[in-house]
């Protein structure tokens, strides 16, 4: 099955091996087609409608507004519904570094967004630590505190590869499966119990 | 001009040359009530789609174009997505009040739907006091906003919720009084009675001064209403994240979403019945054959129309001025629209009295 | 120079001297406090640079940067403490407002405790950290100070330190909110805070009270990592501060290591780097109203502004290679020579840029409601510009003509002709109108380079490993956002013993508090957008 979207062929994108081994470990147990088909339509919803959360911490954030100007516009891909409330967003563009005192606050975010939620790592910051590799306040790799379901190199990132790593998340998104099978909800639950913050649970 | 009276009588005698007349009655219930749901999401979904695009192009953007042609689609996967998002239930939250906020105000607009003047026959209760309806089902959304901003539990919504408050009660006179003002000189509240005295000539041409006054009153007020910029302090992104529903997720965020657009369409729809002719076409006394050509429009174009060209205004000052400050839009109210109108509605009697009017 | 000198020594006779580019006063601690308030009031060096705290390993201490207004003198005053146990000094908080935060940022890093500053809790580092990072024995072992798993912890009181009469010191807790207060947390993750700061907001209705800023959200230790780094490497931190000032902070820097490595630039890479300075700060002031227009509420402006934003992006992308972090500058020069159309780029930029100020004028800075929610919003007084140390276009909003590219011209300023641009209103549409007007002024300075680009080479030659002869140095510079200073200390070795810098954002973050008391919650964000501070620039 090839996942595509309107605006790229497959042969263009790069990691297909990666969508492909996730089709497989989806479809071990066979598809329902009426269960199948529901999935198919909601997949199509979440994956054309991602609102991010305004959040940003530094270079990369300027980056993701540059995103929404004129210039590259992620209007087009209906992603420029950019809510304020955590409640009301789709992914998290953790846009910049995170630091000790910011990865309570961040995990806290990431909490409170509602399912289904996703998180793009954005920058070298986010990913790995970055420039400030060697440095005693930062984090290295927001992995550490949330699951990430896209990481994006860069220093910082450009617009075009924002957009590319946020139609890469809006692939992985349409092979998801909301109706039994292997489900997302279980790797993520998984992935907290492992990285556990005290006091914070709502 | 097809009188849409002849549909509805024909599936009445339909429905009830076969049924008994309780049961007539209940069938045409739910039948005007699953059209009334279609034509309020359809309409929603339009709306979002159609102020996105108009952002756009105040912007220089695209807009939205990958879903669907034209980016048409796109507010219908929004609302695939935001049907089957989390509903998320807080602690320490009146449960019940944070459930009702977003029903009763998604109610206010659903109601003011019924006395609307689709079209030509096309009204769901024709009331003689229509339009003393409609300005009280408007205030019920109020009471959604301010229950929502206080079940929350948190300080920004009941900051929104209370701006909010004295918002809408501030603008709610300036609606009243301008409505009022053109309730006096179509001399009833009938909504099809007004719709029916603009036949010839629209009220915003026949009561010229006065109602051109009534109508930038209404048009400022009734944005204001709205909580749409440059009014939207109850929500004002920058100042309370998402003002009163910031707690909300999901579908009751949705319901928040869709009002806002619907009222922004009653807003509209409201000053078309008052202004424009409701769903009357453009007559000019003496150009007969214009005039014939403009009733081959059907009626409810012409409504939905006027409408839309109307809430292109109102959009259109959202994207071009900056928000007001709280005490500077209490201060617009108190001190200038509300004398203004007063003044107007004195002005609009003596018209009427004088008969200076065309 | 030796008229001060010989000032000073009347007065204190107990004060050490050393002759530098800089005359630098050592003093003891206890007559600190006198010695300032006699520089400050008979002396006029009413401007308190900044604050650098050291640790020389037998001793900590404190290096203050003082400036006079009127004529721009400056003198550095040394005050060191060889207690590394509680070390302790005399704050002069009560001399300039601004001496507060500098202090908590000192005892934030190295520990060193003021007496008598009213607020004595950490700045940057949560309530738990344990160590003083900057010092050179601290102690880096993740494990000592892991990943915070919970919430942090805070306190709703402040330290104070307080002399008796007797001459002990006594710790006091004092109440930063009363008990009855409305508190309201605004921040770190709100879209009005441009970036993670967070206020904490004691509102009346919509007046607000009292707010406590909080910072650290995105401390980075940049000061720290430099440490480790030789000195080509330390520079492409200064990217990553303020990311709009990206090409002045490496000016910056990289000056600073040149003048102390006693290597002369050549002409063009000095014209190359003022061209890259004042192009970025057209960029940068456009980005300013661009989001400031957004907080208002004028969301659309941020498209316009962002427009000829992305031309000045795309000439630096074709010549830097990048859109945002140009690690451009370099010891001795630039990286690369001028992208070939470098020239045609610029003119082109330059011939949009009139028209385009008019379009915003016309769409937003004669509005009506902008004018009302700007006009006379958040004064800030020329006398509290001067004791807040708010320097850049904020400072000279309020009447203080303090535009380095002025009063201290660095590289090739001094044969430039423009204009500084000072207002006197103070107010947020004062600040708004600055940016606006210094837009032109550098559209003026690129004009008269752009075709007057000297031939030569762009980067002379530097040593592979450079070393530093021992000493200490501050410049400053211009930034987008004010005065950016940096301090360097070398002990001759291939790092840098320590380096300060001093970021334009931090004061006009700490003066939030002052000039939004008694105005609306909607004002906060007026002010606080007016004073464009930029978060990861204060928090470094």
């Amino acid at each position: 099955m090839e996942v595509t979207t309107k605006s790229m062929p497959y042969e263009a994108w790069k990691d297909n091996e990666y969508i492909e081994s996730l089709i497989n470990e989806l479809q071990q147990n066979g598809t329902n087609v009426i269960v199948g088909s529901f999935d198919k339509l909601i997949n199509w919803g979440r994956s054309n409608s991602l609102w991010p959360l305004t959040f940003a911490t530094s270079c990369c954030g300027i980056e993701f507004v540059s995103l929404g100007a004129a210039r590259f516009d992620m209007a087009r891909f209906g992603w420029e519904v950019a809510r304020s409330s955590p409640r009301q967003a789709d992914f998290i563009m953790v846009a910049g570094t995170i630091v000790h005192r910011m990865a309570p606050v961040l995990r806290r975010l990431y909490d409170q967004l509602a399912e289904p939620k996703y998180v793009i790592a954005t920058g070298a910051c986010a990913v790995s630590g970055g420039p400030f590799k060697k440095s005693y306040h930062v984090v290295m790799g927001v992995d550490k505190i949330i699951p990430v379901d896209v990481y994006l190199p860069g220093c910082p990132p450009r617009p075009e590869a924002m957009i590319y790593a946020i139609m890469q998340l809006s692939r992985k998104i349409k092979v998801e499966r909301f109706f039994g099978g292997v489900n997302r909800q279980q790797k993520q639950e998984e992935f907290l119990r492992e990285h556990p913050i005290e006091g914070v649970d709502d | 001009m097809f009188d849409f009276s002849i549909l509805t009588n024909w599936i009445h005698n339909l429905l009830s040359s076969f049924m008994p007349g309780w049961l007539t009655v209940t069938v045409e219930c739910v039948l005007i009530g699953v059209v009334l749901l279609l034509t309020y999401s359809v309409l929603a979904l339009f709306y979002i789609w159609f102020e996105r695009k108009i952002c756009a192009a105040f912007q220089c953007r695209l807009g939205p174009n990958r879903v669907g042609p034209m980016g048409l689609l796109q507010s219908v996967a929004d609302m695939f997505k935001i049907l089957i998002k989390e509903l998320i239930s807080l602690k320490h939250t009146d449960k019940f009040l944070f459930a009702l906020a977003p029903y009763l105000v998604i109610l206010a607009s659903m109601l003011a739907f019924a006395v609307l003047p689709w079209g030509n026959g096309l009204q769901i209760i024709d009331f003689n006091i229509g339009i003393f309806f409609l300005i009280a089902v408007s205030s019920i959304g109020v009471l959604g906003i301010l229950l929502a901003g206080w079940s929350s539990n948190n300080k920004f919504t009941l900051i929104g919720a209370l701006r909010s408050g004295a918002q809408m009660v501030s603008y709610e006179l300036s609606v009243g009084l301008s409505v009022l003002t053109m309730v006096v000189f179509a001399g009833t509240m009938s909504v099809g009675g007004i719709v029916e005295a603009q036949k010839d000539c629209w009220f915003i041409f026949s009561a010229h001064i006065p109602a051109i006054i009534a109508f930038i009153v209404y048009l400022i007020a009734g944005t204001a209403e709205t909580n749409r910029g440059p009014f939207d302090l109850p929500e004002a992104e920058s100042e309370l994240t998402a003002g009163y529903h910031t707690e909300y997720s999901g579908i009751h965020f949705g319901f928040f979403y869709l009002a806002e657009y619907l009222n922004l369409f009653i807003v509209s729809g409201v000053a078309t019945l008052l202004f424009f002719g409701g769903w009357m076409p453009l007559h000019f006394p003496g150009w007969d054959t214009f005039n014939h050509i403009m009733d081959f429009i059907p009626s409810v174009i012409w409504f939905i129309a006027k409408a839309i060209a109307l809430s292109f205004i109102i959009i259109w000052f959202k994207w071009t001025f900056p928000r007001l400050r709280i005490d500077q839009m209490l201060a617009l109210e108190w001190k200038y629209l509300l004398p203004i109108n007063l003044f107007n509605l004195v002005l609009m009697v003596l018209i009427v009295v004088y008969g200076i009017h065309f | 120079m030796a008229e001060i000198q010989q000032r000073i020594a009347g007065l204190f006779p107990e004060a050490t001297f050393e002759e530098g580019d800089i005359l630098t006063v050592g003093i003891p601690d206890a007559k600190w406090h006198d010695l300032a308030l006699a520089l400050r009031d008979q002396l006029h060096f009413d401007y308190l640079i900044t604050i650098v705290g050291m640790d020389w390993v037998e001793t900590l201490g404190c290096v203050y940067y003082l400036e006079s207004t009127s004529d721009h003198t400056r003198i550095a005053v040394k005050v060191t403490t060889t207690d590394r146990e509680k070390p302790m000094l005399h704050s002069i908080a009560d001399l300039w407002s601004i001496a507060g935060i500098y202090e908590r940022e000192v005892y934030d890093f190295f520990g060193i405790i003021f007496i008598g500053n009213p607020d004595m809790r950490r700045l940057f580092l949560s309530i738990d950290w344990k160590g003083f990072p900057l010092r050179k024995d601290y102690d880096e072992n993740p494990d000592v100070n892991p990943v915070p798993t919970d919430n942090e912890r805070q306190s709703d009181f402040t330290d104070t330190y307080v002399e008796l009469p007797d001459g002990t010191v006594e710790k006091r807790e004092e109440r930063v909110f009363q008990p009855d207060d409305f508190v309201v947390n605004i921040g770190p993750q709100h879209p009005a805070t441009h970036g993670v700061l967070r206020f904490r907001t004691a509102v009346d209705g919509e007046t607000i009270k009292k707010i406590d800023v909080y910072m650290g959200y995105i401390h980075r230790g940049i000061e720290k990592i430099c440490e480790k780094l030789t000195y080509p490497q330390t520079l492409h931190f200064m990217d990553r501060m303020d990311y709009f000032s990206a090409h002045p902070y490496h000016h910056g820097l990289c000056m600073t290591i040149e003048e102390a490595a006693g290597i002369e630039i050549s002409r063009r890479a000095q014209v190359i780097r003022v061209l890259m300075d004042e192009l970025s700060r057209i960029a940068s002031h456009c980005l300013f109203i661009g989001t400031f227009c957004m907080d208002l509420g004028a969301t659309t402006m941020l498209f316009y502004t962002l427009r000829v934003r992305e031309q000045i992006l795309d000439i630096m992308d074709k010549t830097c290679g990048a859109r945002m972090t140009f690690n451009y500058e370099c010891i001795g020069g630039v990286m690369q020579d001028l992208a070939p159309d470098f020239v045609q780029d610029v003119k082109a930029l330059l011939a949009v840029i009139p028209q385009n100020v008019k379009e915003y004028n016309k769409l937003f800075t004669g509005n009506v409601i902008t004018k009302n929610r700007m006009e006379g919003v958040g004064v800030l007084s020329h006398e509290d510009a001067i004791s807040w140390a708010v320097t850049g276009p904020s400072g000279r909003a309020s009447g203080w003509a303090c535009d380095q590219r002025k009063a201290a011209p660095y590289s090739i300023y001094s044969e430039l002709d423009f204009e500084e641009v000072v207002r006197h209103e103070g107010d947020s549409m004062a600040r708004f109108k600055v940016r606006m007007d210094e837009i032109v002024q550098s559209a003026r300075i690129i004009e008269q380079l752009i075709d007057n680009i000297p031939e030569g080479e762009y980067c002379v030659k530097v040593p592979k490993v450079l070393k530093l002869p021992v000493g200490h140095w501050f410049r400053t510079v211009e930034g987008c956002r004010g005065t950016f200073g940096v301090y360097l200390e070398s002990d001759g070795t291939v790092n840098p013993y320590r380096i300060k810098l001093v970021p334009p954002s931090l004061n006009a973050a700490a003066v939030v508090d002052h000039i939004t008391r008694g105005n609306k919650i909607a004002d906060l964000i007026t002010i606080g957008g007016s004073l464009d501070y930029i978060v990861p620039d204060m928090d470094r």
